[in-house]
């Protein structure tokens, strides 16, 4: 079973537009959508709910005032300042470290016990599909992250399928970490803006930094050519293949409008852009 | 006055309102940008500082004398992150995963952890004429934002605008951006996505009290969709962008919205006028 991943460094580069479409095209797959801050995938792809689970975070801290001597010993130490006036933790800013607790003389902290989000198991017309919802101002996206790899590769073993398409999370923080260690093939989606050279030269580099093969796919390469040439050299400074070239099209937005992936939607370069790139990842991840 | 510009997403344009709203506001008094979004700033595209200040941010982590450590393991087991492991010869620490809590120097009976710092980026200031810019940038690598993001924020100037670019999602990093701004501007696009995206961003800022109100991207006049969510919800929908594939051409290129579209500035300015009237307080919940 092989892995691919979809990142982008920054969000709004056509990432969820692009695994939407592979969905499509791969058959024999998995879908997961890694971006458990603000999944978009299921919104292409009609997904039937077929089970859900809670996701437990890092225990919160709750203090007992039956116990508590007032002796200032937590709030001292909380690094966080979650603790409030009246020994009062505040759940958004307690991280769960659990210091309070270790050191509270008197046995008044209590770590309870804390839903974060829940993880979902979807039937879509294109396969299954893992996603989730992280809570509002919750921590742990990362580990998130995992359950939801961890489960789709499960159910990719248990159904026998050749392949897990992930729809990563943006940006290069935690939860893009997590989601790279252990893919067999990173695809970054990017724009040739200027500011997409930066992003793109940041997700590089994390690739390298973990040892991922990379690929790039350039959405938009015709809004401006000259930033899509700069994008094409750091590509070849770094050794990763430019395996896709999607134009700017504004159907695109009529497809997401109506709720479909754009290959379905769409005619003429946009769809041979896609059908190129899926062409050019499957000999990338050796599949037939 | 502080206002956070937010979308629950990245790439609805968030820069674009933001660098546009700095830009007009400038014409009046002065402002400040903070660019909060420490994994990708790109604020300093569109309004392209010049910089004088540079600061390194840092976080403490836990230093082990290895002389004193008796590899009891009691750090490993109050470490809630799984930062230290004990091995039979020595104590392992992961960096990235360290929240920096103290608890391993806390709690260590034979005294041999002391807390120590490491760098997680920098926070660089400038001004661009008339708008003083501040942003962070998150090392290459680094998981934790938010200290860094705080260390944007603690260069607030209280009297002027203060304008900040609030990082995407609705997690902590977009949290301790957002909490203690007096307005939260969303930023969405008129597609599913975009409503999908709007309703967590709005609920984000609901649970922080912070009020808010809408701006709709990339319009192509019909916005029904966020129009009724806003309805709905009591939320003024505040000004609409039309699709533009010149501003789209210009962002690419480092122009800001309201140079490639000199007639967007008037939405800007109602912006500006409406909150300084300051009735949005009553849209709180
Ligand atoms: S708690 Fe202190 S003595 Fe025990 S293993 Fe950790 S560093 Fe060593
Ligand atoms: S400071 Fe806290 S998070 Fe860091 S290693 Fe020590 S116990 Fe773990």
């Amino acid at each position: 079973m092989r892995e691919l991943v979809v990142l982008s460094g920054k969000g709004g580069t056509g990432k969820t537009t692009v695994c939407g479409s592979l969905a499509v095209l791969a058959s024999n797959k998995v879908m997961a959508d890694c971006d458990v801050d603000a999944a978009n995938l299921h919104l292409l792809l009609d997904p039937v709910l077929k089970f859900s689970s809670p996701f437990y975070g890092l225990k919160k801290a709750t203090i007992n005032r039956e116990k508590c001597l007032g002796c200032n010993l937590c709030l001292h130490l909380c690094r966080y300042d979650a603790i409030g006036p009246g020994f009062v933790v505040d759940p958004v800013l307690c991280e769960g470290c659990a210091v309070c607790c270790h050191a509270c003389p008197c046995g008044a902290v209590e770590m309870i016990e804390h839903v974060a989000g829940y993880l979902f198991l979807s039937d879509t017309r294109y396969g299954s599909l893992v996603h989730a919802r992280l809570g509002i101002a919750e921590d742990n996206s990362g580990k998130l992250v995992a359950a939801v790899r961890k489960e789709a590769r499960r159910l990719a073993e248990e159904e026998k399928k050749e392949l897990v398409i992930t729809d990563g999370p943006p940006g290069i923080g935690c939860p893009a970490i997590s989601c790279l260690s252990g893919a067999d093939l990173v695809l970054v989606v990017t724009e040739p803006t200027f500011s997409g050279r930066h992003d793109l030269e940041r997700v590089l580099e994390l690739a390298k930094h973990f040892g991922c093969q990379a690929a790039v796919c350039i959405n938009k390469w015709d809004l401006e050519p000259e930033n899509t040439r700069v994008l094409e050299s750091l590509c070849n400074q770094y050794s990763v293949p430019v395996v896709g070239y999607l134009p700017y099209d504004e159907s695109v937005m009529g497809a997401v409008k109506s709720g479909r992936p754009v290959i379905q939607e769409c005619s003429g370069p946009m769809a041979e852009g896609m059908l190129a790139l899926w062409d050019k990842l499957k000999a990338l991840l050796e599949l037939r | 006055m502080i206002i956070a510009v937010a979308s629950g997403k990245g790439g609805t344009g968030k820069t674009t309102v933001a660098s546009s709203l700095a830009l007009v506001a400038a014409e009046k008094g002065e402002v400040l940008f903070l660019d909060c979004d420490v994994e990708e700033p790109n604020g300093h595209i569109m309004l392209k500082p010049r910089w004088h200040k540079k600061e390194t941010v840092r976080v403490p982590v836990p230093e082990i004398n290895r002389e004193k450590c008796t590899l009891c393991g009691r750090c490993a087991e109050v470490c809630a992150f799984h930062a230290l492991v004990v091995l039979p010869r020595e104590v392992m620490l992961f960096p990235t995963m360290c929240h920096g809590c103290g608890g391993c120097w806390h709690l260590c009976p034979a005294g041999a952890i002391s807390p120590g710092w490491r760098e997680i980026g920098q926070v660089e200031e400038g001004s661009s004429g008339k708008i003083g810019f501040v942003h962070g940038r998150l090392n290459v690598g680094e998981a934790i934002s938010p200290p860094l993001i705080q260390a944007v924020k603690e260069r607030i100037r209280p009297g002027i605008l203060n304008i900040i670019d609030a990082p995407p999602g609705t997690s902590c990093p977009v949290i301790r951006a957002v909490r203690g701004a007096d307005f939260c501007l969303l930023v969405t696009e008129p597609t599913p996505f975009g409503l999908h995206d709007l309703k967590l961003a709005y609920e984000m800022a609901a649970r922080l009290g912070v009020p808010c109100g809408v701006a709709v991207n990339r319009s192509d006049g019909n916005d029904n969709l966020i129009r009724q969510f806003c309805h709905n919800n009591n939320v003024p929908l505040l000004f609409r962008l039309p699709r533009d594939r010149e501003v789209a051409g210009g962002y690419a290129r480092g122009i800001p919205a309201v140079e490639v579209r000199p007639g967007w500035k008037k939405h800007f300015l109602d912006l500006l006028a409406y909150l300084e009237k300051g009735g949005y307080a009553r849209c709180a919940n």
